[in-house]
């Protein structure tokens, strides 16, 4: 605001200067030069009024005549002197305020004005996302797909360009800034009081360093996300209490051994956060027994080796350059991949699966055409390092295509929208594959072929006020009577409790008969429809009545006895 | 010495200068005010006006705005007199001259507090 006036202010001052000094000597001299009657008789000059008059008109350009009398041939040698110099005085006037419009710094306060009030306008939790590249830009639209808010600073013209023409169900205001700078931080909202959580996921490691750093100082209580493509920038991050720190290629890792060992967690926790309307993935099953071949032993290469070693598996590594990453212990073949020789070389014919992470897609896709044409019954896993070769992995058939910005995005999403979900990710690795494959044909039963509706609930006051009520009046509810049908409880909602934390304690898939606690808190799936219908008995004390003992609520004292009267009682209302 | 300032307080204290020997004589006898000196003061404190924009201190705004309220009562002054003597054709009577010079009266405290301002700035900025 300030800076916009001030701007004009100040830019304005020498223009308006001329032009009131102009003004002045034109009026003076006006109004002291006399005039002329029809008769030829001097008269008295213009008053000042009439000076100022005359000239407002003319220095316009207006220029109506000679009021309230035709000039004497003095005033005429005056106007003339008046003319030239008046409209000079405006036009230099007007031209600096248009010069000032077309200014980039004047441009650049009005864009930051118009931000800044953008940001203080939203009154509900947002989250301030640094860095709008292809992980920012799939966590934009992953959160606000879930009504979300977000603000996003990044420091590239053209990605901001991309986000205003991409269409986002909630407005993101985004600010061209270096978010490495803290003022440019506090100009996107991070000292609001609805600032609810900084995501650092620049491309450079200092960056988002040094954007946790400003983040966890000006607000120590706010929850900051990063992303660390190294082990040495996580441990730093770590030590001054960065809240969650992603790295890809671990994730990644991770997951490749989970979908190895336990097929059907990760089809679960693919179900589970999926976004809403999709359909259901079908379960892939890696091949867990045989020989693997790993290309490229870099720091994806890495992650991925240690993880499946740890399982005990075979693996052979392929590295093309092993002079500067090194190789496994047990050695490996040196070579790029790309040829036919060296995945021979490395038992391509009498391996079950291939992990091609290099760092450059040309060479993936090379070595995963190579090595099927050599085994075509390999299991593919593909590093895909840029999202606009997606369709070429899915030409190519690889089974797993990875993608280090998506794995983040999709990280940080679920531990935003439904940190309880990202729990039970933690709690369910501990899981064996026969209790994920049983839990996903439960939900598979209740919500058919979509994917469920994942939603948490904290048993208190705000959300679950009734059933807050009960338990205060003696009347605990349990598990089984939220998830009856507010409409007939003998019908239960499609719906299923996924994860109860009581206290400290951690409860995977609870039992219907567990009584609910104020302060609980739960994490549900199912579908939407039952989602909202759970509101009802949650927050309505008659409801709640209803589904717990089959009775029917009293309204007040007067249907109480009108009941009565009418005999009313008895009767279930619908 | 920096020229900027030099301007600066000229016009500070012109506006005030000028203001004042409007101001002074009996209330209500046109024979005392000058329009002439009218159209002066309100030129001068125009370009006083014009002078303080652009200052982000604290004391610059309070300078602005005492010059804005300065401007706001010249301009009630001036209209009061073009309407008394252009469209009522009532003329200077006691009456209106009284209300025009006391319009510029309180103009002049705006004046004052003006340069008291200054020179408050100017001994606190003493180097």
């Amino acid at each position: 605001m300030d800076t916009i006036v001030f701007l004009i202010l100040r830019r304005m001052r020498a223009p308006l200067l001329v032009l009131i000094v102009t003004y002045a000597l034109t009026v003076t001299g006006l109004a002291l030069i006399p005039g002329v009657d029809a008769a030829g008789q001097p008269t008295p000059p213009l008053s000042l009024f009439h000076a100022f008059y005359v000239l407002s008109y003319t220095a316009t350009t207006i220029g109506f005549g000679e009021i309230p009398y035709p000039f004497s041939d003095a005033q005429r040698l005056w106007m003339t002197l008046t003319i030239y110099a008046s409209v000079i005085a405006w036009l230099y006037s007007i031209g600096t305020l248009i010069a000032l419009l077309g200014d980039r710094a004047f441009q650049r306060a009005i864009v930051e004005r118009r931000f800044a009030r953008r940001v203080t306008r939203i009154a509900s939790p947002f989250h301030l996302v640094c860095g709008y590249g292809e992980t920012g830009q799939a966590l934009v639209q992953a959160l606000t797909d879930r009504h979300q808010r977000v603000v996003v600073i990044e420091w590239q013209e053209d990605r901001i360009n991309l986000l205003q023409i991409e269409s986002h169900r909630e407005y993101v205001p985004a600010l061209l800034a270096d978010a490495r700078s803290p003022s440019d931080l506090e100009a996107a909202g991070l000292r609001s009081r609805w600032c609810a959580g900084v995501v650092a996921l620049t491309d450079d490691n200092r960056t988002n360093l040094k954007i946790a750093i400003a983040a966890k100082l000006l607000r120590p209580e706010i929850k900051v996300f990063c992303r660390a493509d190294s082990h040495d920038t996580e441990a730093n991050m770590a030590s001054f209490g960065t809240d969650h720190i992603y790295d890809p290629f671990d994730s990644f890792a991770v997951y490749l051994a989970t979908a190895i060992q336990a097929p059907c967690l990760v089809l679960l926790y693919a179900w589970l956060s999926g976004l809403r309307d999709a359909t259901l993935d079908e379960p892939i099953y890696p091949p867990a027994q045989g020989l693997w071949v790993l290309c490229g032993y870099g720091r994806f290469g890495k992650a991925v080796y240690q993880r499946l070693k740890a399982q005990g598996m075979d693996l052979v590594v392929i590295e093309a350059d092993p002079g500067r990453v090194g190789l496994p212990a047990e050695g490996g073949v040196a070579g790029r991949g790309t040829e036919a020789e060296t995945l021979e070389q490395a038992g391509i014919q009498s391996a079950v699966g291939l992990v091609a992470g290099t760092d450059d897609d040309a060479n993936n896709l090379s070595v995963l055409m190579t090595a099927k044409q050599l085994n075509p019954k390999l299991f593919l896993v593909a590093r895909e390092n840029r999202a606009d070769n997606q369709e070429l992995y899915q030409a190519v058939g690889a089974h797993i295509v990875m993608h280090p910005s998506r794995i983040v995005a999709e990280r940080i999403r679920v531990r935003l929208g439904t940190p309880l979900l990202a729990d039970l990710e933690r709690y369910a690795r501990y899981q064996d594959h026969d209790w994920a494959c049983a839990l996903i044909s439960r939900i598979a039963a209740l919500v058919e072929d979509r994917v469920p509706d994942v939603w948490e609930l904290t048993i208190d006051a705000e959300q679950a006020g009734a059933v807050c009520d009960a338990g205060t009046q003696g009347a605990p509810v349990t598990l089984d009577t939220l998830l009856r049908d507010p409409s007939d409880r003998d019908i239960r909602l499609p719906a299923l409790a996924l994860l109860r934390i009581h206290k400290s304690d951690r409860t995977l898939l609870p039992e219907g008969r567990v009584v609910l606690r104020s302060g609980d808190r739960l994490l549900f799936c199912g579908t939407e429809a039952a989602k909202w219908r759970m509101q009802w008995a949650l927050r309505n004390c008659h409801a709640l009545d209803y589904v717990q003992t089959g009775g029917d609520g009293h309204y007040g004292t007067v249907l109480t006895w009108l009941g009565r009267r009418l005999g009313w009682h008895g009767e279930r209302r619908r | 010495m920096n020229p900027e300032k030099v301007v600066f307080g000229f016009f500070i204290v012109l506006a005030l200068t000028l203001n004042f020997g409007f101001f002074v004589g009996e209330l209500d006898n046109p024979d005392h005010h000058n329009g002439w000196e009218l159209f002066a003061v309100v030129v001068v404190n125009l370009i006083a006006t014009v002078l303080k924009f652009g200052d982000r201190t604290q004391i610059g705004a309070v300078l602005l705005s005492t010059s804005l309220v300065a401007m706001l009562q010249l301009i009630a002054a001036v209209l009061v007199w073009v309407f008394a003597v252009h469209v009522t054709g009532g003329g200077l009577t006691p009456r209106t001259t009284a209300s025009i010079v006391s319009l510029t009266g309180g103009a002049m405290i705006a004046n004052v507090i003006s340069v008291v301002l200054l020179v408050v700035e100017t001994f606190m900025l003493r180097r």
